[in-house]
C-alpha cells in the first residue's frame, strides 16, 4: 500500500509556478529520492507533504487518508510524518535527550521514562550515548543532525522526509549521516528524501525522481536513471552535477 | 530526441494554461465558508457579550449618580475644546520629545556597546546614565527639572513646555537605549564577525550591519515606548503647562464634576490607538517574514 500518493500537486509563489501537477508515490519500507536543479521546487515539495505549504491544486494522501481536506487537523497530520531540513534547527535551549523526546512527551503523550529509555537506545545505536546530557551547541554540526534524524524517527513516524540533510555538513560529516540513512533503510522506515549528492542517492535509492519544469519528469530505478536516462534534460543534469 | 523536446514544450504550454481543478474550487470554497462562519461566531458573541455588560451597568442602582458625575454630555461639550488645546501641546512636546530620545538613546547604546579600554570612561558614563534614570520616577525628574533649573536662574525663563520635554527625553532615552542594546546583542556574533571580516571597521558595521538588523528586532518594542511616552507627555501638567490634563484639572475645579478628566484620558487614548495597531500589524508581518511564507 502507498503511503504517500500524490495527485496533480500545483504550488505557486505569486507568479511563479513551481510545481506543476505532480504525480507520485512511496510505497512502504520504500526510499525515494528526490533529485534536480537548484529551484526545481524540491524543497517546496517537502514543504506540501508537511502542510508548512498549502497546495494550490491537487490532492495529496497519507496512507490513504486526504490531507489537503480544509477539515483536517494538520497538526495530527504533521505529528504522523517526520522531517529533518537542512539546517539542523535543533532547540538550543534543551538538552539532546529533550529535543529527542519533546514530541514524543509533548505530542504523542508517551510516559517520559518510555521516551527516554527509547531516545537513549536510539542515541546509543547511532553512536551519540555520550552525548545525551549535552546541549547542542556542544555537538558537531554531523551529531546536531544524526541527533535531528533521531528526533524525527522516536516517535516511529509513517514518512520520512528528509531535505537535503548533508548539504550543511563539513564532507568529513557527510558519511556519519549518510551511514545513519542507510540504518533506517535497512530498518524499513519510508523515506522521501532530497539531496545533491548523487552517490549517494544511487546507493541508497529504491526509485528515483528527477524534477524539472514544475513536475517528475522522469522516474525510476537508480540503475535507469544514472545509467540509461531517457530525457535529454535528465542527461544534462546528471552530466553537469557529476563533471563538476 | 528531438520529438522529447517537443514533448516537454507541449506539456509545459499545458500548464502555462492552469487552472483550478473542481476539487479545489470546492476546496476554497469550504475555507471561506469556515472562515465566514467563525466571523459570524465572534459577531454574535461580541452582540450578546456587549448587551449583556451595557444591560448589568445601566440597570445598576448608583448608574446615574455615575453617569452624572463622569459622563455628563453638558460638561462634556464645553470642556472639549479647551481640552483639545492643551492636547495640541502634548502632541508639540510628544513630537520633539521623540526626535530627542532617537539621538540621545541611539548615542547611548552604541557608547554602551565600545569595546576596548580606550572607551572605558563612555561606557561607564552611558551605563550609570541608563541605570540612574531607569530607575527614577518620571515625576522626581520632572519637579527637578522643571522647577531645579528655573530656581537657578530666576531671570531668563525657559517656557515649562520645553523643560518638561527636556525631563521626558531624559527618562525615556534611557528605556530606548536599553532596547536598542538589547536589539543589538540579540544579532548573532556571527553577522559582526562576517562583516569584520569583510573589512569593515568597528563602526561600519555597527551601523551598517548590526544596527538595521537590530532594529528589525525591536521595532515592537520600541512602539511600546512611544505609546507610553504618548500618554506620560500629559505629566507636564504638574509643572503648570496647560495641557490636555491641565485644563481637564481647571474644568472640573470649576464644575466639582470629574467629566473634564475622562473627556482628556479618552483623547489620550484615541491619540494612541493608530499606533497600538499599527504595533499589532507590524510585529504580525515581522512573525510572518520571519517564517518565509509557511503557514505553521
Ligand atoms: N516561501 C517562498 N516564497 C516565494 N517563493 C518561494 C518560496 N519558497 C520557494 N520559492 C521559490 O520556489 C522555487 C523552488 O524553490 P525550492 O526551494 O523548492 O527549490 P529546491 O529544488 O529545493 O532548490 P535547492 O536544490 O536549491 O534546495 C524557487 O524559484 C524559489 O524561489
Ligand atoms: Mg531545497
Amino acid at each position: 500500500m502507498s503511503v504517500l500518493e500524490l495527485h496533480g500537486v500545483h504550488k505557486l509563489f505569486g507568479d511563479n509556478h513551481v510545481l506543476k501537477g505532480v504525480d507520485l508515490d512511496v510505497d512502504e519500507h520504500e526510499v525515494v529520492v528526490v533529485i534536480g536543479a537548484s529551484g526545481s521546487g524540491k524543497s517546496t515539495l517537502m514543504r506540501t507533504i508537511n502542510l508548512i505549504e498549502r497546495v494550490d491544486d491537487g490532492r495529496i494522501l497519507l496512507s490513504g487518508d486526504d490531507i489537503t481536506d480544509p477539515a483536517v487537523d494538520v497538526d495530527k497530520v504533521r505529528a504522523r510524518i517526520g522531517v529533518v531540513f537542512q539546517h539542523f534547527n535543533l532547540f538550543p535551549h534543551m538538552r539532546v535527550i529533550d529535543n529527542v523526546t519533546l514530541a514524543a512527551r509533548k505530542v504523542h503523550g508517551t510516559p517520559a521514562d518510555v521516551a527516554r529509555d527509547r531516545a537513549v537506545g536510539l542515541l546509543e545505536k547511532f553512536g551519540l550515548g555520550e552525548k545525551v546530557e549535552d546541549y547542542p551547541d556542544r555537538l558537531s554540526g554531523g551529531q546536531q543532525q544524526r541527533v535531528a534524524i533521531v528526533r524525527a524517527i522516536l516517535t516511529d513516524p509513517e514518512l520520512l522526509l528528509l531535505d537535503e540533510i548533508t548539504s550543511a555538513l563539513d564532507p568529513m560529516l557527510v558519511g556519519e549521516v549518510l551511514d545513519l540513512v542507510r540504518d533506517l533503510k535497512a530498518q524499513g522506515s519510508t523515506m522521501l528524501m532530497a539531496t545533491h549528492e548523487m552517490s549517494f542517492a544511487r546507493s541508497v535509492a529504491d526509485r528515483i525522481v528527477f524534477m524539472h519544469g514544475g513536475r517528475p519528469l522522469e522516474v525510476g530505478t537508480p540503475e535507469q536513471i544514472f545509467g540509461d536516462p531517457q530525457h535529454p534534460e535528465t542527461r544534462e543534469f546528471l552530466a553537469r552535477i557529476t563533471h563538476r | 530526441m528531438t520529438d522529447r523536446a517537443a514533448d516537454a514544450a507541449g506539456a509545459a504550454d499545458a500548464t502555462e494554461a492552469w487552472e483550478p481543478s473542481a476539487l479545489e474550487l470546492e476546496r476554497r470554497l469550504t475555507r471561506k465558508r469556515a472562515s465566514r462562519r467563525s466571523v459570524l461566531i465572534a459577531l454574535v458573541s461580541t452582540v450578546a457579550f456587549a448587551a449583556i455588560a451595557g444591560w448589568l451597568v445601566l440597570s445598576s442602582p448608583g448608574w446615574a449618580d455615575v453617569q452624572q458625575a463622569f459622563f455628563n454630555p453638558e460638561v462634556a461639550k464645553d470642556s472639549f475644546p479647551k481640552i483639545l488645546e492643551g492636547l495640541w501641546l502634548n502632541i508639540r512636546v510628544l513630537f520633539f520629545a521623540t526626535i530627542a530620545v532617537a539621538v540621545v538613546a541611539t548615542l547611548l547604546a552604541v557608547m554602551r556597546s565600545l569595546r576596548g579600554p580606550v572607551w572605558f570612561p563612555l561606557r561607564a558614563l552611558a551605563t550609570g546614565y541608563t541605570d540612574l534614570f531607569r530607575g527614577l520616577p518620571v515625576l522626581i525628574v520632572l519637579y527637578l527639572v522643571g522647577f531645579g533649573i528655573p530656581a537657578l536662574n530666576p531671570e531668563n525663563r525657559i517656557s515649562v513646555a520645553v523643560l518638561g520635554t527636556i525631563g521626558i527625553t531624559l527618562c525615556y532615552s534611557a528605556y530606548v537605549a536599553e532596547v536598542l542594546r538589547a536589539g543589538m546583542e540579540a544579532v548573532h556574533p556571527s553577522q559582526r564577525i562576517a562583516a569584520r571580516s569583510l573589512g569593515l571597521s568597528h563602526a561600519k558595521t555597527l551601523r551598517l550591519v548590526v544596527i538595521p538588523q537590530a532594529l528589525r528586532k525591536v521595532v515592537p518594542a520600541l512602539m511600546n515606548d512611544f505609546v507610553s511616552m504618548q500618554k506620560d507627555v500629559g505629566l507636564i501638567s504638574v509643572l503648570g503647562a496647560v495641557d490636555a490634563v491641565r485644563a481637564a484639572q481647571i474644568a472640573t475645579a470649576s464644575t466639582y464634576n470629574f467629566t473634564p478628566y475622562v473627556v482628556a484620558g479618552l483623547l489620550f487614548v484615541a491619540m494612541s490607538f493608530p499606533m497600538i495597531r499599527l504595533t499589532d500589524h507590524v510585529s504580525a508581518r515581522m512573525a510572518k517574514r520571519e517564517q518565509i511564507g509557511g503557514t505553521v
